[in-house]
């Protein structure tokens, strides 16, 4: 009885607030998605530099290690001491979360990709900017890729808890719900479509993955 | 002077010379094998060639010019270029792989497509495989993509290290047969790395034998049979090969049996086995009216098809392997074995039947070579054939 209530109730909220919740859905995707790409544009460009330095990896990497074991409470915290309540301050935390494992799979990706491939492709007579976009890049994407993915189901949980600092989302419906008396339909209503997107996000990137991985290529017929 | 390599060596930090003083010219058009035991310097020396690694002392000139003062780059494009385990773009089809020189060299796409297709024809493979990935190929056939790749951009200069190592003897044979006809038709000028003396003597012009990062021998392969320089070089070669250099001027003509019992497609199959039983054989050859070579039929065949098929021509078998009345026994014998046949079908330039190369009379040849060396050592064991022995490695 008290479960049917439970999705009566939500379903209540979704006709009401329907909207809301979608742009709250909206905010919290942006919001993750632009620290993933940020972390992107620095990380794989460092992870690149780090597979080409190797001595460098191991300092690279334990520095990105130490920002992943920083609870997120205490980084959104910390960070919001330097930017303030809002937006940038979880944008900004996503991005430092989203860098180890972008960081980290660019460079196994980089380093992994077969001497043997390289040897022929710089005995052929490639540059090393030709080879890097033309052998390198191509046959680690799907490791990047598996990366990034990572990074962009770690970035949609922070910022869920990063409404606590103002910066708005389906976190925000969450919060309310659990300031409510009886709330627990409403914290469904934010917790769903968080779960949901992660989902969806890990499946549509598991997909490019897949789609980009040099081992199963075959020709189209 | 093609290439020129004078008092080439390589020292690593640490390490005692791997290469010393190492000296070779070649001339356009010639097929240069390295061989040697392992880590003798082989890939080193061919890897200063296109500047994948640069020498510590002397100079290497093609046509006239350093190649040290030449962009790197460049260069490479212009050397045609086969590593050991093929590296083919595991990401880029069959068609992109083979154009990727073309393309580094900036060649319009339809004279690119056009050239990938020659090449693959060249190789004897269906254009459909054009658009297929490097993992939808049989290893033999990635390894002929390989080959093309490395011609795709009319280099003239082509290096190969070990290049064929990891194929069965069949596959390595047809290949052996496509590099050496590039060499000889296209006048394309290779240097090859093996590990096979089989392979060296049988395309090469001239051979280079290391050991320890020194050029023991540089000769010719009649030569190098003929007068080795040392002990090494004996070993190396072995005394089988020795033994078939004996007869390495007799030609297939000489010893086949010119009555090949053949008979011509029209005939009924009652008659073909009439004709197998009273020459007491058990397979026929199959002949036009000219003699010139169709194929070919066994006993097995006649039985399995006799209720389904009626004339010779509807069951020979149309891949017949071939040698030529003019080629040297030295080099068919070992393929010949190799293969396994019963009999080899001897032909002309007009692939005219002119006799048939039985193992019987391989045996003989055989027989002759190891009888007279028995006697010389008296318990010489008498299985002599050329099964192609690997150079062992030392380290
Ligand atoms: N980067 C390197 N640093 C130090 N020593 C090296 C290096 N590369 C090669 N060598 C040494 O140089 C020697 C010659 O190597 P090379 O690769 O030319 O041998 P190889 O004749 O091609 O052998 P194989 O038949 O096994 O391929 C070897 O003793 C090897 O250990
Ligand atoms: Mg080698």
């Amino acid at each position: 009885m008290k479960n049917l209530n439970l999705l009566d109730q939500l379903i209540y909220y979704f006709s009401h607030n329907g909207l809301y919740v979608l742009n709250q859905f909206n905010r919290t995707f942006l919001i993750a998605i632009y620290g993933v790409i940020f972390a992107a544009v620095i990380g794989i460009p460092i992870g690149i530099w780090t597979a080409k330095y190797r001595k460098l990896s191991p300092i690279v990497i334990g520095i990105a290690n130490v920002i992943q074991t920083v609870p997120s409470l205490a980084m959104l915290s910390i960070i919001m001491l330097g930017l303030g309540l809002g937006v940038n301050t979880v944008i900004m935390t996503v991005f430092l979360y989203a860098l180890l494992p972008i960081i980290k799979n660019t460079y196994t990706g980089m380093v992994n990709v077969d001497p043997d491939v390289l040897d022929s492709g710089k005995g052929m007579g490639m540059t090393t900017f030709q080879l890097l976009y033309l052998v390198e890049l191509p046959l680690s994407l799907s490791v990047i890729m598996a990366g990034i993915r990572n990074a962009l189901v770690l970035g949609i949980g922070i910022t869920a808890i990063g409404s606590f600092v103002g910066a708005g989302g389906l976190g925000d419906i969450i919060i309310r719900g659990s300031n409510a008396t009886n709330g627990g339909a409403i914290i469904l209503a934010g917790a769903l479509p968080t779960a949901l997107m992660a989902i969806i996000s890990d499946a549509v990137l598991a997909f490019f993955e897949k789609k980009f991985d040099p081992s199963k290529k075959k020709a189209t017929k | 002077m093609l290439l020129k390599m004078e008092h080439l060596s390589k020292v690593y930090p640490g390490k005692k010379e791997v290469l010393s003083d190492f000296n070779l010219d070649v001339n356009k058009g010639e097929f240069i094998c390295l061989i040697g035991t392992s880590g003798s310097g082989k890939t080193t020396v061919m890897r200063m060639i296109n500047r994948m690694l640069n020498q510590t002392e002397g100079s290497i000139l093609i046509n006239d010019e350093d190649i040290s003062k030449m962009d790197p780059v460049k260069l490479r494009r212009k050397i045609g270029y086969v590593i050991q385990n093929v590296g083919l773009m595991p990401h880029m089809t069959i068609r992109e792989n083979i154009t990727l020189v073309p393309k580094l060299l900036k060649w319009s796409e339809d004279k690119r497509n056009e050239r990938a297709k020659e090449m693959l024809k060249l190789v004897e493979m269906p254009e459909e495989m054009l658009d297929r990935y490097p993992s939808e190929l049989s290893g033999g056939q990635q390894q002929r993509i390989g080959v093309v790749r490395a011609l795709a951009a009319d280099q003239d200069i082509i290096l190969m290290d070990e290049p064929f190592g990891a194929l069965d003897p069949i596959t390595r044979d047809s290949l052996q047969t496509l590099v050496k006809d590039l060499q000889v038709r296209l006048n394309k000028t290779f240097i090859f790395v093996t590990h096979d003396m089989d392979e060296a003597l049988r395309l090469a012009t001239r051979i280079v034998i290391m050991s320890h990062g020194k050029q023991v021998q540089t000769d010719s392969p009649d030569n190098i049979l003929r007068h080795p320089a040392n002990e090494f070089v004996k070993e190396l070669i072995g005394k089988d090969r020795l033994i078939q250099a004996r007869p390495s001027i007799t030609t297939v003509g000489q010893i086949m049996l010119k009555d090949p019992v053949a008979i011509t497609p029209g005939k009924s199959l009652i008659q073909a086995i009439q004709l197998m039983h009273d020459r007491r054989v058990d397979s026929l050859l199959v002949t036009d009216d000219a003699g010139i070579l169709k194929g070919r039929i066994d006993v097995e065949s006649v039985d399995y098809s006799f209720n389904t098929a009626t004339s010779v021509g509807d069951i020979m078998d149309t891949d017949v392997f071939t040698v030529d009345s003019d080629s040297l026994i030295r080099d068919t014998v070992g393929r010949i074995l190799k293969r396994g046949f019963k009999n080899i079908p001897v032909v002309d330039d007009n692939h005219k039947l002119v006799g048939i190369v039985t193992r019987a009379a391989l045996v003989d040849i055989v027989y002759d070579a190891l009888y007279g060396e028995a006697h010389a050592e008296q318990n010489h064991p008498s299985t002599g054939t050329s099964d192609s022995k690997k150079v062992g490695d030392d380290e």
